[in-house]
């Protein structure tokens, strides 16, 4: 026996170890343990803190539980009683009293940082505030003081701190853009505020984090990081009017888009629409947040969204009801919603 | 087994079915539990399939909402709570000297309200798709916008399954206080049964908000009130508070028989007494009494302010002290014993190195600003999971094979229980202990699929093969419980010299029990009377006529009738509903009016087979 507790042992050493070694602290741009923001940053030296605090009332039980189960184990043909020890006040009066010393320290950063990371609803002047809604399975992004609407990349300038408001337009969902700050639901109904920042630019993953439905796992959305000059310019683009399309296609497609589309989205970031609004569209990370940006996958997604993501119900499929070169043209035009 | 007393009946159908006999719906409850074992078992191996490699799409949407729901819901509702409720009921009566629980017709009520609300959460399957919203039937999700007739079937199974698990906890707690044998006080309780006195007190005062928390959602969904249609001016937000009242003391009625189980099976096999029996109880009760309120720990992202967040924080991490103290005591019981290391020692000692790790993930969870991060993703999955399989479904094993003689007559190989343990550690931790990195790198939990390339491949793989792993040991298991029940001989009485009271009773356990009702005259009774060289327990009684209570099909009618009335609410088919309610009421009646005062064992035939 004893060389079976020693064996599994080794075996977790060798997990950990590998552990380590393949992931390493994992994608830049998705990973909580490599922050790009002053909240992320907060979460993991506490993260960090807790683990090293833990790790070594774990080292003490592990230490203590090692001995007990090699020097106790009973030796062959030894059937006597051992002495019959019902307890001991003063080592019970010191595994209650040093946890509780241990977890009182820990309580005081645990108040500091809580604090530190909520966000009340008086953002101080130099932030920019954005709006952020949950949909089913997309996300709608407004900046009232600019007077901007888009949906799933969310640009924001480095070195400055976002004001965030969110809220849900149906089931719950849950904000995390993992490397910039923690997750933060979205509630119909009611409003929750934090605080968002890059240090550097990238384009950052952001994750819906409470389960919403079939598509849960596919409500992903960007989180674009611009040197601030970049961001002014990007404000200027939102804000020009779409551009008219030059090949005849895109203007077939424009056509079908005015008939079909516009009722739900719009491209114009001035105004919001009901569904995601598609200004500059050509310039998205993503397609539906997860799928690459090109043609075939928009046409697959405009002939039925389900197929891209399941459970979509809120677009209806246009196969049948358009015809696949409206679709074609569509599509064209849509990808050619950039500003140069 | 049972021919000692001419007056049992023998085991056919009608016998199982009119049982209210706490030793046989024991084992019905083992029965269903092992079976919905296997069922949820290749629900989580479904899953683990899809995730194994990324962008998979093997079961994707709809489909993987369904499996991880049921996964959740089949697991800790239909394995973990009748397994536990098996133990309580083969092993506290027992335990404390009585011959029945102090309410049997309500025990069979109970048995039987859970089995067929357990059949109604499963055979949604084949009406038009399982529950889809996670094991928290979170609104709005669960409303009927978003989710089909599952969430129907769901939400009524619960309901019937948890008022049989407030019987349970109103019976117990009855008999434990009430039906203790003389000499029994409560500060002589055997550790099981103190948990379980604390884990009755949380089922009364955690079941009625999940209850309330239900009918709101099934009145919302089958009436179309509004108590969570935002629209209308319901708040979602209260369905969490409600849910996680009762979810999280769930968690402590859940792991605090497993902390009894570990207390009864490290002394016995360390040949020594508990160390500390009053710090365990006060450390017991304090954990029920603190883990009545810490619920918002499982609510820190909904946006309740720093101040919520900060108190329930603290509130929380406190729980590790009397958790520390148990993790300890533990430890200083094994400390210069003896110990010998049989399967249901290697399972139990694994418990305290595992339940150490998952305790604290769990004070990592507990503080707000860390928990940002963790809060649903996986490190979340892998920190439950440590807790539920590392520490109760492991000291369930270990105390599958440390009663299994009491309960069946019968042992369970103790080698091939060796094999299986090692498939169960090595397949436990490959599958979980990965998963708390997948979190912090960025993967939710209750998710289908994730991107390639992104960190999370190797890890994911990794947890898949340890998933499979996992299993050969459950199938190892069901093999040698299958084994012993048809290969296997009638045990010794007392096989691991043990020190509890259950242990004096010679094997097979008979109808009533104790013959003659004992006196108990110290803590480990059985123990004490063996140092005093007696061989058996000293009778506190004469030899003379044992009341028993007569069996009876109310229980199942009963509950066959809230059954067919379930149905009828969700198909919107009144007659059915009515037809249900007064079959129900029916019974009701019957057992209100009639007289049964039970039957008498004849002393004259007792001595014969004693």
């Amino acid at each position: 026996m004893r060389s079976g507790w020693k064996k599994r042992g080794h075996l977790f050493a060798l997990i950990a170890l590998v552990m380590l070694a393949v992931t390493g602290c994992g994608d830049p741009y998705l990973s909580t343990m490599q922050p790009k923001g002053e909240s992320a940053e907060i979460s993991l030296g506490f993260m960090k803190l807790s683990l090293f605090v833990m790790l070594f009332v774990m080292g003490v039980a592990y230490l203590l539980f090692a001995i007990a189960v090699i020097r106790f184990r009973r030796r062959k043909g030894d059937n006597s009683n051992p002495e019959q020890w019902e307890g001991n006040t003063k080592l019970e009066i010191i595994w209650t009293v040093i946890p509780i010393i241990i977890l009182a320290l820990l309580a005081i950063p645990t108040i500091q940082q809580t604090f530190a990371l909520a966000q009340d609803d008086n953002p101080s002047e130099d932030m920019l505030k954005v709006k952020v809604t949950a949909h089913q399975y997309w996300w709608e992004f407004e900046y009232p003081d600019l007077g901007i609407v888009t949906a799933q990349d969310l640009y924001i300038p480095t070195g400055q701190q976002v004001y965030v408001e969110l809220t849900s337009k149906d089931v719950l969902h849950s904000f995390w853009v993992p490397a910039l700050a923690g997750k933060l639901d979205t509630n119909p109904g009611e409003i929750n505020r934090m605080r968002l920042g890059a240090n550097e630019p990238g384009v950052y993953d952001g994750k819906c984090a409470e389960l919403c439905g079939p598509s849960h796992a596919l409500m992903d959305f960007k989180v674009v990081a611009l040197e601030p000059a970049d961001f002014e310019a990007w404000k200027e683009k939102m804000k020009k009017p779409a551009p008219a399309p030059t090949s005849d296609v895109a203007k077939q497609g424009e056509q079908v888009f005015q008939q079909s589309c516009l009722a739900c989205h719009g491209t114009d970031s001035q105004t919001k629409s009901i569904g995601p609004n598609l200004t500059n569209f050509g310039e998205r990370n993503e397609l539906a947040g997860v799928h690459e940006l090109n043609k075939d996958n928009l046409v697959k997604w405009i002939k039925n969204p389900s197929s891209l993501k399941p459970g979509v119900t809120n677009m209806p499929a246009f196969e049948g009801s358009i015809s696949d070169e409206d679709i074609s043209a569509l599509a064209e035009y849509l990808l050619q919603l950039k500003q140069e | 087994m049972s021919e000692h007393v001419p007056s049992i009946k023998k085991h056919g159908l009608m016998d199982w079915l009119t049982t209210v006999d706490h030793k046989k719906i024991a084992i019905m409850y083992l029965a269903t539990g092992a079976i919905y074992l296997v069922i949820g078992g290749i629900f989580a191996l479904l899953m683990r399939l899809q995730l194994a490699v990324p962008n998979n799409t093997l079961f994707v949407g709809s489909d993987f909402n369904q499996l991880l729901t049921m996964h959740g819901i089949v697991m800790i509702f239909f394995v973990a709570t009748p397994v536990i409720f098996g133990f309580w009921n083969a092993i506290i009566p027992l335990q404390v000297g009585a011959r029945d629980v102090a309410y049997p017709f309500l025990n069979a009520l109970g048995f039987w309200l859970f089995f067929f609300g357990a059949l109604l959460v499963n055979i949604s399957w084949f009406f038009g798709g399982a529950p889809e919203g996670g094991w928290t039937i979170y609104a709005p999700l669960a409303l009927s916008q978003y989710t089909g007739t599952g969430t129907d079937f769901l939400v009524l199974g619960l309901q019937l399954s948890g008022a049989g698990t407030i019987m349970n906890g109103i019976n117990f707690l009855a008999t434990i206080i009430n039906m203790r044998a003389p000499g029994l006080s409560m500060l002589r309780l055997p550790m099981f049964t103190w948990t379980s006195i604390v884990v009755s007190v949380l089922i009364l005062f955690a079941f009625p908000p999940l209850t309330i928390a239900l009918f709101l959602i099934f009145f919302d969904r089958i009436f179309g009130t509004n108590f969570f249609n935002v629209a209308a001016g319901g708040d979602p937000v209260i369905y969490e508070h409600l849910f996680w009242i009762f979810g999280h003391p769930e968690v402590y009625i859940l792991v605090l028989p497993a902390f009894g189980i570990l207390s009864e099976i490290l002394p016995v096999f360390s040949r020594k007494p508990l160390f500390g029996y009053h710090g365990m109880v006060i450390a017991t009760s304090t954990i029920g009494l603190l883990g009545m309120m810490v619920w918002v720990h499982h609510m820190f992202t909904v946006g309740l302010g720093p101040i919520a967040n900060s108190i329930f924080g603290i509130a929380t991490s406190a729980i590790a002290v009397p958790t520390g103290i148990k993790v300890f005591t533990w430890i200083f019981t094994m400390w210069r014993g003896k110990i010998r290391f049989t399967t249901s020692m290697l399972y139990a000692a694994s418990v305290i190195p595992n339940f150490v790790f998952a305790g604290v993930t769990g004070v990592m969870l507990a503080l707000p600003p860390g928990d940002f991060q963790f809060h649903d993703t996986y490190f979340v999955v892998g920190h439950f999971h440590y807790v539920i399989l590392g520490g109760i479904v492991a000291s369930l094993i270990a105390a599958a094979y440390y009663w299994w003689p009491i309960i069946f007559n019968r042992q369970l190989n103790e080698k091939v229980g060796k094999i299986n343990f090692w498939f169960y550690q090595i397949g436990f931790a490959l599958t979980f202990l990965v998963q708390h990195w997948m979190g912090p790198l960025g993967m939710p939990r209750r998710v289908f699929t994730y991107e390639g390339g992104r960190g999370l491949d190797t890890i994911n793989m990794i947890s898949t093969i340890g998933a499979f792993l996992m299993s050969v040991s459950v199938l190892v298991i069901v093999l040698s419980i299958v084994h012993a029940w048809f290969k296997g001989k009638p045990t010794q009485s007392d096989p691991w010299d043990a020190r509890t009271l259950e242990w004096s009773i010679k094997l097979p356990v008979p109808e009533y029990n104790f013959a003659q009702t004992p006196r108990v005259r110290a803590r480990d009774a059985f123990w004490y009377e063996k140092m005093a060289g007696n061989k058996e327990m000293v009778p506190a009684e004469p030899l003379g006529e044992i009341h028993m209570p007569s069996p009876s099909i109310l229980p199942f009618i009963m509950s066959v009738g809230f059954f067919i009335a379930s149905f009828g609410f969700i198909f919107h088919l009144l007659p059915i509903t009515l037809a249900g309610f007064a079959i129900a009421g029916v019974c009701m009646v019957i057992r209100s009016f009639k007289d049964d005062h039970g039957y008498h064992v004849n002393p004259n035939e007792l001595s014969e087979g004693v």
